[in-house]
């Protein structure tokens, strides 16, 4: 038998391996990745803990969820391009500029 | 063991192996293709947690289009590696302690749920068929939930500008 | 025996395989068809040598792919040049999957409770139909990409792009059905259009959908990458597109999917607009064979348009999805809405 804390605990590795692309990747796009692996952790509680309560509630928060992660992956995308063209690169360690 | 878990195991499986394959990946295309096998599974998920409209909408914008706009941006960049050009601000160290910081969070999450007690799924067929029903999802965004819907709306439209007049090369 | 081996088992394991066959076979024929079709508008006679009038022209065909060499450009992503076709196929053989093709039936008695005509019976159907149409693209879009040629990578961009551009328009023409029908279930839909309104106009949505039919049929073409829409493989500026590089029968799976795809949406056509299995002077358990005529009108009528229409330039494509059919199927969506409510 599946219990609530099977998904919750799914959730929770799909997080942690999320942080870890944010923390240990040096590509733009891969970060955006781990970010959307992230939010992806986050629906899947919603939808387990509205499934265990027994409201939409929770599918209705996972489908604005979704929406949130179209419009940030789509400014994410066009910073990445605007940020190619200056440098020719995706490694975030290259634009320093404003470091010091 | 029931096709439920059966079902469980192997989808949170691929779930958890291609995420990890996302992260450990080089080739930005490959990940991008693992993130989209993670989005599958995780809609059986919700299809085993009686939330197919979820799942249907996971596949339509997760994989449908966000994954696709992924791909567009991998494939008009063509940056195929990591590029190594700059070496890490914050040097070999700092990775080390990310790596150890996620694990860490890991460990923490997974001993926190591990305390909460086992909490089982109810199984009253009504509650399950209302939880199920689009037409009653619907009722609850356009109602009770009607100003949030509204201004993910405009959410969108101004990210849509956004983006337009990020990526637009300059003039 | 395992208690899950019975009857019912079987026979829905028989209908998948069955059912997987036939769409194989359908495009096959569906090969015939066109190269007839095109023969017979061009005033040519077509493949006659192999078969009656030629009807196992496509068999030798696949038969020649299968024993042609597997080539690679040395360049290409190995493993996304070669999941790339699959992925085309398997999108375009399971969007069939939820497509209710007739009645129940019990094959004369043979199995205990009834069967229903169709893979699988799922209450958000018409989305997955949605969901999987929209994974096609990927198939497309690798294939351009892993080739590492420009005329694969421009085909598979320029299908990318052409096929999210319709997509909005295929779902909302979708979902204005779905309105007046106020299910999801596409089994549920077709029911929802029996009956006849003065005793001969059967009540199919397409008589008050006219515009979202036109709209369905138009987005659908588009989706399929069809002509006058076929921009990803215009042969007479990018070679033959996303599949430049691709030979043998990896080559051939991407003709497959593209027919499977027609066929598909075909069906989904009929089953929202056409009545699905409905029709008169036939049985009910023979409603199949209505299915099958009205797909075939359908699909006659794809063949129909692509050799008769000159392809478009690729801005005017682009002009007339986001300038004319998205607007309209916005407006056909916010009418049918308010008629929805006011007439209850």
């Amino acid at each position: 038998m599946i219990s609530l804390n099977h998904y919750l605990v799914l959730s929770g590795i799909l997080f942690a391996i999320g942080t870890a692309g944010v923390f240990l990747r040096r590509n733009l796009i891969t970060i955006l990745l781990s970010i959307e692996i992230m939010l992806n952790a986050v629906n899947v509680t919603f939808v387990a803990v509205g499934r265990y309560l027994g409201t939409v509630d929770g599918q209705i928060i996972t489908f604005f969820v979704m929406t949130v992660a179209a419009a940030e992956a789509a400014v994410g995308l066009a910073l990445v391009i605007a940020l190619f063209r200056h440098r020719e690169t995706l490694s975030p360690d290259a634009f320093t500029l404003l470091k010091w | 063991m029931d096709l439920n878990a059966i079902g469980f195991f192997v989808f949170a499986a691929i779930a958890v192996l291609a995420s990890l394959g996302v992260v450990a990946q080089r080739n930005p295309m490959h990940s991008v293709m693992l993130l989209i096998v993670s989005f599958g599974a995780l809609a059986g998920l919700y299809v085993l947690l009686d939330a197919p409209f979820s799942a249907v909408t996971q596949i339509i914008i997760y994989a449908g289009a966000i994954m696709v706009l992924f791909l567009f941006v991998v494939m008009l960049l063509n940056a195929h590696t990591e590029a190594d050009a700059a070496p890490p601000v914050l040097g070999p160290r700092g990775m080390q302690i990310g790596a150890l910081l996620s694990m860490l969070l890991a460990v923490e999450l997974v001993w926190g749920l591990s305390r909460l007690g086992l909490t089982w799924f109810g199984n009253d067929p009504a509650t399950i068929a209302n939880i199920s029903s689009v037409s009653r999802i619907g009722l609850a965004i356009f109602t009770t939930h009607a100003f949030a819907f509204e201004v993910t709306s405009i959410l969108i439209l101004v990210s849509m500008v956004g983006a337009v007049v990020i990526a637009r090369r300059g003039q | 025996m395992p208690a899950f081996v019975n009857p019912t088992v079987v026979a829905h394991l028989v209908l998948i395989f069955v059912v997987m066959n036939l769409l194989v076979l359908s495009s096959a024929f569906m090969v015939w068809m066109e190269r007839k079709v095109c023969a017979y508008i061009q005033d040519r006679v077509g493949p006659n040598r192999v078969g009656y009038e030629g009807a196992l022209q496509p068999f030798a065909d696949v038969l020649k792919l299968l024993f042609k060499e597997e080539l690679r450009p040395k360049a290409a992503d190995a493993f996304i040049f070669a999941i790339a076709p699959i992925l085309s196929t398997v999108a375009a053989l399971a969007a069939f999957s939820v497509v209710p093709f007739g009645t129940e039936t019990t094959l004369f008695g043979l199995l205990s409770e009834p069967l229903r005509l169709e893979v699988t019976d799922v209450n958000v159907a018409v989305l997955v139909v949605f969901a999987i149409t929209s994974m096609g693209v990927y198939g497309i879009v690798l294939a351009g990409w892993s080739s590492n040629s420009k005329y694969s990578l421009l085909g598979g961009l320029r299908s990318s792009a052409q096929m999210i551009s319709y997509e909005l328009s295929y779902g909302l023409a979708l979902a204005s059905v779905v309105m007046l029908a106020g299910t999801l279930s596409l089994r549920e839909i077709v029911l929802n259009q029996s009956g006849y309104w003065f005793q001969f106009i059967p009540r199919w949505y397409i008589f008050l959908q006219p515009v979202g039919f036109l709209i369905f049929l138009t987005a659908g073409v588009a989706e399929t990458n069809r002509a006058p829409f076929d921009f990803p493989e215009a042969e007479q500026e990018l070679v033959a597109g996303y599949h430049t590089e691709y030979s043998s029968m990896s080559f051939g799976l991407f003709f497959l999917a593209e027919y499977v795809n027609m066929v598909t949406v075909s069906a989904v056509a009929t089953s929202l607009f056409l009545g699905g299995w409905l029709g008169p002077l036939l049985p009910d358990w023979l409603g199949w064979i209505w299915f099958m005529i009205k797909v075939l009108a359908i699909l006659f009528f794809y063949v129909w348009m692509r050799w008769t229409l000159p392809r478009y330039r690729y801005d005017q494509l682009m002009e007339f999805g986001w300038k004319w059919l998205l607007p309209a199927a916005l407006i056909n969506l916010v009418a049918t809405a308010a008629l929805v409510i006011w007439l209850g």
